[in-house]
């Protein structure tokens, strides 16, 4: 094999790994301040009735969650957003969940006490969802700058890692660096 | 149990079932076939099979999931002519997603789903409708979908 042989050996074997990157990876980058549109406000109540108003988190950066008491996803992820909360709270940054269970806080209340989360969660409505795009796949997540733009939207599962980079990125300023494969 | 049945696939009932299910972004992940028509003698016990098949890549909990906060799969029928005697779900898989810690018990491909009625004794001859619902909810690998309702609809006829 000759040096342009292997120099294309290599190409394609660079190419070949670049397509084999998990998608979580690729999907970790936020988006340029610029191209961010802003968050659609709304107000929900949180599990002690008082009214939750999405633009009062302006200036923190808020991951904002869409799930279910039924979803199996969802449920992995919780552990890892109260982590979250504990960790950069002090940061400037907040977790929301929206519950999308039909039955409302019937569900969800236990739920909540059972996963001991210690985050802020609303019980959402059709009207919120639509706001949104239309939410119907959960877990749906939308990653919130502190101008309270959107600045990424993850719809399904994705590891804690890329969740943590994005966060960490909007909460300093610093470019992300690619999250590893798995959850 | 004595069972007794005549069943083929029902062209009207699939296409009310489509339509039930489309409503506004609502993805539909399961489509349900029952039987053109189930036909039986006055007391006795008829069978009839619902085929339901799960779109590729998609599972729905069983009709006994492994986790508390898991929706059950669950077929009810409205009152009729023919009283339900016994519904009989197929025995699930135990799967494992990379969402869960442990295996679930899921079904996915195709799959049936059957209910046996029995004819009261006294019950008129002739035709009538039997209306049922199909409660699911379905999950992809990394993702759920909010539970959906399909109607299940056939002809019984009493010999």
């Amino acid at each position: 094999m000759n040096r342009l042989q292997q120099l294309g050996a290599a190409v394609a074997l660079c190419l070949t790994l670049t397509s084999c990157v998990p998608e979580q990876a690729v999907r970790a980058a936020v988006k340029e301040a610029k191209t961010r549109k802003t968050a659609p406000d709304f107000t929900l109540k949180d599990v002690n009735g008082k009214p939750v108003k999405l633009s009062d988190y302006k200036g923190k950066v808020v991951l904002l969650n869409f799930w279910a008491t039924w979803c199996g996803p969802c449920k992995i992820e919780i552990p890892w957003f109260k982590e979250f909360e504990t960790t950069y709270k002090n940061q400037g940054f907040a977790v929301l969940g929206v519950a999308m269970d039909d039955e409302g806080w019937e569900v969800v209340k236990p739920y909540l006490k059972d996963k001991e989360v210690n985050y802020r969660v609303v019980v959402g409505t059709e009207q919120v969802s639509v706001l949104y795009g239309d939410v119907e796949s959960l877990p749906t997540t939308f990653i919130i700058d502190r101008e309270g733009r959107i600045a990424s939207i993850h719809i399904g599962l994705i590891s804690k890692g890329d969740y943590a980079n994005e966060i960490k990125q909007l909460l300093t300023g610093e470019s992300a660096k690619p999250a590893a494969a798995g959850y | 149990m004595k069972s007794n049945s005549f069943s083929r696939a029902n062209p009207l009932s699939l296409l009310l079932l489509a339509t039930s299910a489309m409503g506004f972004g609502q993805t539909i992940t399961m489509t349900l076939t029952p039987p053109m028509s189930v036909m039986g003698k006055r007391g006795s016990t008829v069978a009839a099979r619902i085929q339901a098949r799960m779109r590729e890549g998609y599972h729905c909990n069983s009709n006994s999931p492994s986790d508390e906060y898991l929706i059950p799969l669950k077929l009810t029928w409205a009152p009729s002519a023919a009283q339900v005697a016994e519904i009989k779900y197929p025995k699930p898989s135990m799967e494992k997603y990379t969402f869960s810690e442990k295996a679930l018990s899921v079904y996915s491909g195709s799959f049936e789903i059957v209910t046996n009625f029995k004819i009261p004794a006294d019950a008129k001859p002739g035709q009538s409708m039997v209306t049922g619902k199909v409660k699911y909810q379905a999950c992809d690998e990394r993702s759920c979908l909010p539970p959906k309702t399909l109607e299940v609809q056939f002809p019984i006829i009493v010999e």
